[in-house]
C-alpha cells in the first residue's frame, strides 16, 4: 500500500505531509523506542503512543519515513519540527494501538518479523 | 588518519538532543555514498550510544573515523562508570530511572544492541572515573 492508503484506513490527519505517494510493506507498532531499535528491520512505518523527539529520532535511524501517532494525540511542535526536517510525513489516527495495527495488517501491511 | 574525522560534544541534560550526532554521521555517510547497511548499523550503534551519553554518563564526547573499509566510533564520558560491565552488557539488565523509560529507553536494551549492531566493541570503564566505549563496524561483515 501506499502511506496515503494509510491516512484513508486509519482516518489520519495529516500533520506532516512527506511522500504519500510512497510504497510502504511492514510496520512496528511499539512505545518502547529501544525494542524498535532492537528488533526491527526494514520497516518503513512506525506506529507508536509516545510523545517525544526521539520518536523521530529512532525512526531516522531506522529508515523509518512514516510515523503514525494513535489515539489522536496532540503531537507538540518540537516533534512535528524535527520530523518536517527529517522529510517524513506525520499522521494521527483516532485509534487505539491495537485497532490501528489490525485495520493495517487487515490492509495487506505486515510486520516484515521472522516469525512470520 | 582517516577519510573523514568527526567529533562532537553530547549535552548531557537535554534528552531531547540526543542523536543529533548520529544523525549528523548518518547523514555524512550517506553523501559519501557508504554501504546502506553500515550506515543503518552506525546509526543505530551510535545513537543507543549517545542516549547511554546523556542518561547515565551526564554527556561526554563522540568521536567517529570513517574510512572506506571500517567506521570507529568512540563515546567518551567523565560519568559514574560501570561496576559490573558483563552484568551491564545482558538484555534486559538496566540502572535508568523511571523518567528515562517513560521516554522509551531504558529497557536494558542500549549495549547488547550496540554489540549486536557493531563488528567490534569494547567498553573501558573505571568506577568514578568515566567510560569509554569503542565500537567498529565494518561494510559487508553483519547484516
Amino acid at each position: 500500500m501506499q502511506v496515503k492508503d494509510i491516512v484513508d484506513i486509519l482516518k489520519c490527519q495529516v500533520l506532516i505531509e512527506g511522500d504519500l505517494e510512497q510504497e510502504v510493506k511492514t510496520a512496528c507498532g511499539s512505545d518502547m523506542m529501544s525494542d524498535v531499535l532492537a528488533f526491527v528491520k526494514d520497516q518503513s512505518v512506525l506506529l507508536t503512543g509516545l510523545m517525544n523527539p526521539q520518536v523521530v529520532r529512532t525512526a531516522e535511524m531506522m529508515d523509518m519515513h512514516c510515523i503514525i501517532f494513535v489515539r489522536g494525540k496532540p503531537v507538540n511542535q518540537q516533534v512535528l519540527d524535527l520530523a518536517e526536517m527529517k522529510d517524513m510525513t506525520v499522521l494521527s489516527t483516532p485509534y487505539r494501538m491495537f485497532t490501528a495495527c489490525g485495520l493495517l495488517f487487515e490492509g495487506g501491511l505486515r510486520g516484515g518479523c521472522d516469525i512470520q | 588518519m582517516s577519510m573523514l574525522h568527526l567529533e562532537y560534544q553530547v549535552p548531557g541534560d537535554d534528552f531531547t538532543r540526543a542523536g543529533e550526532a548520529s544523525g549528523d554521521v548518518k547523514h555524512k555517510l550517506k553523501k559519501l555514498g557508504y554501504e546502506p547497511d553500515a550506515i543503518r548499523r552506525v546509526a543505530i550503534a551510535m545513537y543507543e550510544g549517545e542516549i547511554n551519553l546523556v542518561i547515565h554518563g551526564g554527556g561526554g564526547e563522540a568521536v567517529v573515523d570513517v574510512d572506506p573499509d571500517r567506521v570507529d566510533i568512540a563515546l567518551i564520558d567523565q560519568g559514574p562508570g560501570i561496576p559490573d560491565v558483563e552484568q551491564a552488557m545482558q538484555a534486559g539488565w538496566s540502572t535508568a530511572p523511571d523518567n528515562v523509560r517513560a521516554l522509551g529507553f531504558g529497557a536494558g536494551m542500549g549495549l547488547p544492541n550496540m554489540k549486536k549492531y557493531t563488528d567490534e566493541m569494547t567498553i573501558d570503564s573505571t568506577v568514578g572515573v568515566g567510560t569509554t566505549v569503542k565500537m567498529t563496524v565494518v561494510p559487508g561483515r553483519k547484516g
